[in-house]
């Protein structure tokens, strides 16, 4: 075997590994599409392994008369309730994180990531009892309460690694030219943070979206939409919706998380890389 | 702008440190009290009544279980991959990008899709069956094919949350400098010894803080679970979750709260003691 054979066979299976481990996760999610928008008789159907006929029966029903439209409504306002508290929490402190040298820095930041460590079960379970007595308890404010609490660690080390990132010179213009701490963190760190913090906030928002214990757990009637998935899909024994159902539900479920990763990607390496190295 | 001020960073930072304080504080202390008294009383009754069930021991080996599996085949299969992708070659960018989807996708959703991959009529089926491999339908669920359910939640596990490995790797792999490795390509090391006695020991705080950020995790493993397996694989989150909504058992739930607690803070002090916290910020 001369040196040219070796290396286009090394490509080949190099770029046969690559569309492997692409198709590998690509395929389930197309796969269970399709089956979400398939006629129930192409399902059943042995011989077909593709569906040939689509409806948007399964989807429709799904989101109108089992409620997921509901779920999704009140899944965008924990998501959002979430980032506004958490971000109201977590910018500060970050900040502080950021740009200031005190005494006892280092053991606060790393009780923030170490209180994150907590499990979520463990925080629900007891809130349970909380909440009814604060008239909480099946409320999406109570809901967006708790999945603050899973978010606020992660928004202070994003944020705190997105103002380091924002140079200190042009602070110190700022202030210089007569601008206030206040007014340069408005004027100058805040707008530079902004797309950082734009891909923290939808971050927030995945994270908050596809909770599913603390959702189920703390409401009943107002559900989130995979708390609202999870008790259509499986009740107690498991199975209990017919599986067409069930792809469409996978379908609602992943659109938006797609759509989010498409627009966030180029931040997501850096955000982890930093934030949990 | 290294300014020392006495209180105002902890007038920053206090509101955020209160409030995570109360949302663990507060549910630790209420979960003992709830798990160790009765009528207002120490008891161990709870403790008893939940050890005494067979279900309790079934959760917290299949638990364990389900971590010891899934946790080192992701971390190898991240590495794996992190190490192919980590080069240039055409199509990179949209293989990063398919690689990082799982990343927003949810256990439960996870759980559905795989379960059209794996059901009676589902893909994988139809596609075997087509082709002639198998005659009849391999069968991933219900309760007497235990074993085929489980093997159904490692792979769903391991299609979902290999991304967060992969990109931790990833991240670490691409901090590495470039100059060590062309020195020792210049000294004649080849790609095993360059990854033996280079890439992997430099890799090793991004292995380990992947490996117990998985466990953790998978100490709480239940969306996946609840959807392909319902209660006949039972796990410590499952069951807890059980127990509070199906019987209202507030103190039995508890305990199954308060022993994943104690797992995880097991592994979040060893996440602490590996942990290099390196950020940009500021340094004394």
């Amino acid at each position: 075997m001369n040196e040219e054979t070796k290396f286009m066979l090394k490509r080949i299976t190099f770029y046969t590994f690559i569309f492997t481990v692409v198709a590998w996760i690509i395929i389930p999610i197309i796969i269970s599409t399709l089956y979400g928008f398939s006629i129930k008789e192409d399902y059943y159907n042995p011989e077909k392994i593709l569906p040939t006929t689509f409806t948007v029966k399964y989807v429709k029903t799904l989101l109108i008369t089992l409620g997921a439209l509901e779920g999704i409504k009140n899944s965008v306002i924990v998501a959002v309730m979430t980032i506004a508290i958490s971000f109201i929490l977590g910018i500060p402190a970050g900040y502080a994180v950021a740009k200031f040298i005190f005494p006892g820095k280092d053991t606060i930041k790393l009780s923030i990531v170490a209180l994150r460590m907590f499990p979520i079960p463990v925080m629900a379970i007891p809130l349970v009892i909380l909440y009814i007595r604060l008239n909480l308890i099946d409320t999406l404010f109570g809901v967006a309460l708790a999945h603050t609490a899973m978010a606020l660690p992660f928004v202070v080390l994003i944020t705190s690694s997105i103002f380091a990132g924002v140079s200190k010179e042009l602070e110190e213009a700022a202030m210089v030219f007569g601008l206030t701490r206040l007014g340069s963190f408005f004027k100058i760190t805040l707008p530079l943070a902004l797309p950082g913090l734009a891909a923290a906030a939808m971050f927030t928002f995945v994270m908050s979206w596809n909770e599913v214990f603390v959702a189920s757990i703390l409401t009943l009637s107002q559900r989130t939409l995979p708390a609202q998935i999870l008790s259509i899909m499986a009740g107690a024994s498991g199975g209990a919706a017919p599986d067409y159902y069930k792809f469409a539900a996978a379908f609602i479920m992943i659109l938006p998380a797609i759509t989010f990763i498409f627009f966030a990607r180029k931040y997501l390496v850096t955000m982890w890389g930093i934030t949990l190295k | 702008m290294k300014i020392k001020s006495s209180y105002l960073p902890y007038f920053l930072v206090l509101p955020a440190f209160a409030y995570l304080l109360f949302f663990v504080g507060y549910p630790l202390v209420q979960a003992l009290y709830i798990a160790f008294t009765q009528n207002g009383q120490l008891s161990l009754a709870t403790v008893r009544k939940t050890f005494a069930d067979p279900y309790f021991w079934e959760a917290l080996k299949y638990t364990i279980a389900l971590a010891g599996v899934i946790v080192p085949s992701q971390v190898g299969l991240a590495l794996i991959l992190a190490l192919g992708v980590n080069r240039v070659f055409k199509g990179k960018d949209f293989t990063i990008y398919a690689l990082t989807i799982p990343l927003t996708i949810s256990d439960v959703a996870a759980g559905l899709i795989w379960y059209s991959m794996l059901s009676p009529s589902g893909f994988l089926n139809k596609l075997l069956l087509n082709i002639g491999i198998i005659n009849n339908p391999i069968y991933f669920f219900g309760y007497q094919y235990r074993h085929m359910e489980f093997l159904a939640i490692v792979l769903a596990e391991l299609w979902r949350a290999t991304s967060i490995v992969f990109v931790i790797i990833l991240a670490g792999l691409q901090m590495i400098s470039r100059e060590y490795l062309e020195a020792a390509e210049v000294f004649g090391a080849d790609y095993w010894t360059r990854l033996k006695k280079i890439v992997i020991p430099l890799l090793k705080p991004s292995i380990q803080s992947a490996l117990i950020i998985r466990t953790l995790f998978a100490m709480q493993i239940f969306g996946i679970v609840w959807i392909l397996a319902g209660r006949d694989i039972p796990i410590l989150a499952g069951e807890g979750f059980y127990r509070l909504t199906e019987l209202k058992e507030y103190d039995v739930a508890s305990i199954y709260a308060l022993v994943i607690a104690g797992l995880s803070i097991l592994l979040g002090a060893l996440y602490i003691k590996f942990m290099k916290a390196e950020y940009l910020e500021v340094k004394r």
